[in-house]
């Protein structure tokens, strides 16, 4: 089991950009009436905010880590990690992080790359900034975690279109000895990778005209293979299978109990999987923020939203104890016990 | 068998308590899409710990046939 605990590293601040543009879910006349309130009462999002052309997900990060820097007052010459994890990098080549630390004025002295992930990107990012951090060596790094998830859903799907939206986020870690342990626990089964996919357009299925042929899958259903695809049956029964002994086995290790939690932050991957986790869990609701209704599925920067957007208030002032858990495209899944204190955590910014 | 019926009847705003009968077909009561579909496993998964697959979906036509796969599940 790939528990890490990772001591001494404090997390600082966390700041999320979305674009100012929104869709309405009740206005998506691709599907009926009836099905329109289905999926806003069930799967939870009525709006999603949406990139305009030339927005890129790292535009949106560099938007939020501006706003956090000057609210931390920190010197961006001592900041020596930058991590982007995304899977709606600027270019295919190069790396986004290396645009980004030019961007935001970082020293060359900066470690900066891209991580390929999506929905557990969060928690994924968290451990290899808290790991490569360990050594006391870096005092300072940025987590980059987002998506616009929104280019690469088809309109006329109905089983991707209505549930995705864009967001930025970033989150300031420093090294800080007397900091409380982050506990991961990471999982991966890439037998399940073709639950969510693009198909064409990497190596495996070069882009070719073919990929943008648009063809009816089901009903309800076109998509062309550049589009996303979403097997929803599947990936609610990995997230159901999966989670919460994810969990349990985070528990058994640290001896912690979520009594002792004050909040679950889930990945918004769908309300129905987040209320089902949360039941198979016994917790409360007031204990499990969402984000999903105002901002849809966000991809890996769902958890830091969701800190952002319902959470602020709680985690500005005093000790917050954290159990962060996050799942799906890879399918990769992995959950982390964190604490924070007195977080600078300011309002969703609009871009 | 009842109390599986409630259950289901409780999910589900559109189905009226009664209408629901083992031999029902589920396609026929009420709007099949894939939200309910995910309703129902949903359901299952939390009331049974059972997990319902696509396949097990398309393969069942009633209720009964639902419930019979569950039940062969059940710890």
């Amino acid at each position: 089991m790939a528990v890490l605990s990772l001591p001494g590293i404090k997390l600082c601040g966390i700041a999320a950009a979305v674009p100012a543009t929104v869709e309405r879910n009740a206005d998506y006349t691709w599907i009926s009436q009836k099905e329109r309130d289905s999926l806003i009462k069930n799967i939870g999002v009525e709006t999603r905010h949406v990139a305009e052309k030339g927005i890129t997900t790292s535009d949106l990060c560099v938007t939020a880590a501006e706003k956090l820097l000057t609210d931390l007052h920190w010197d961006r010459g001592e900041i020596e990690l930058l991590v982007f994890v995304s899977q709606s990098r600027d270019y295919l080549v190069p790396t986004t992080a290396c645009i980004v630390q030019d961007r935001l004025g970082l020293p060359h002295s900066c470690i900066a790359f891209d991580i390929g992930l999506g929905c557990s990107g969060y928690i994924y990012g968290l451990s290899v900034i808290g790991s490569m951090m360990q050594t006391g060596a870096i005092r300072k790094a940025l987590l980059m975690v987002g998506d616009i998830s929104t280019i690469t859903t088809a309109y006329r799907d109905k089983s991707t279109y209505p549930l995705f939206g864009d967001a930025g986020t970033v989150t300031a870690l420093e090294y800080s000895e007397g900091a409380a342990p982050m506990v991961f626990n990471l999982q991966t089964d890439g037998s399940g990778y073709k639950a969510l996919m693009i198909p064409d357009g990497g190596a495996r299925n070069r882009m070719s005209r073919k990929s943008f042929d648009v063809k009816p899958v089901s009903k309800g259903i076109y998509r062309s293979k550049m589009n996303l695809v979403l097997d929803g049956i599947e990936v609610f029964n990995f997230s159901l299978r999966e989670v919460v002994p994810n969990i349990k086995a985070l528990l058994n290790h640290t001896g912690a109990s979520l009594d002792g939690v004050d909040f679950i932050v889930f990945h918004q991957a769908n309300r129905l999987i987040n209320e089902t986790l949360r039941k198979m869990l016994r917790v409360p609701p007031e204990k499990v923020p969402y984000s999903i209704r105002e901002y849809g599925n966000t991809s890996g920067g769902s958890v830091p939203l969701t800190m952002v957007a319902a959470l602020a208030g709680d985690l500005r002032s005093g000790k917050k104890s954290l159990l962060l858990s996050a799942f799906g495209v890879g399918l990769s899944w992995g959950s982390v016990l964190v604490e924070t204190e007195n977080l600078c955590c300011p309002d969703v910014i609009e871009v | 068998m009842d109390e599986f019926i409630k259950q289901i009847e409780g999910e589900f705003d559109d189905i009226k308590p009664g209408v629901l009968k083992p031999d029902s077909k589920f396609r026929e009561v009420f709007e099949w899409n894939s939200i309910n579909a995910l309703i129902l496993i949903a359901m299952v998964k939390t009331e049974y710990d059972v997990t319902l697959s696509a396949d097990d979906l398309i393969a069942a036509k009633t209720v009964q046939d639902i419930y019979n796969v569950v039940s062969s599940r059940v710890k």
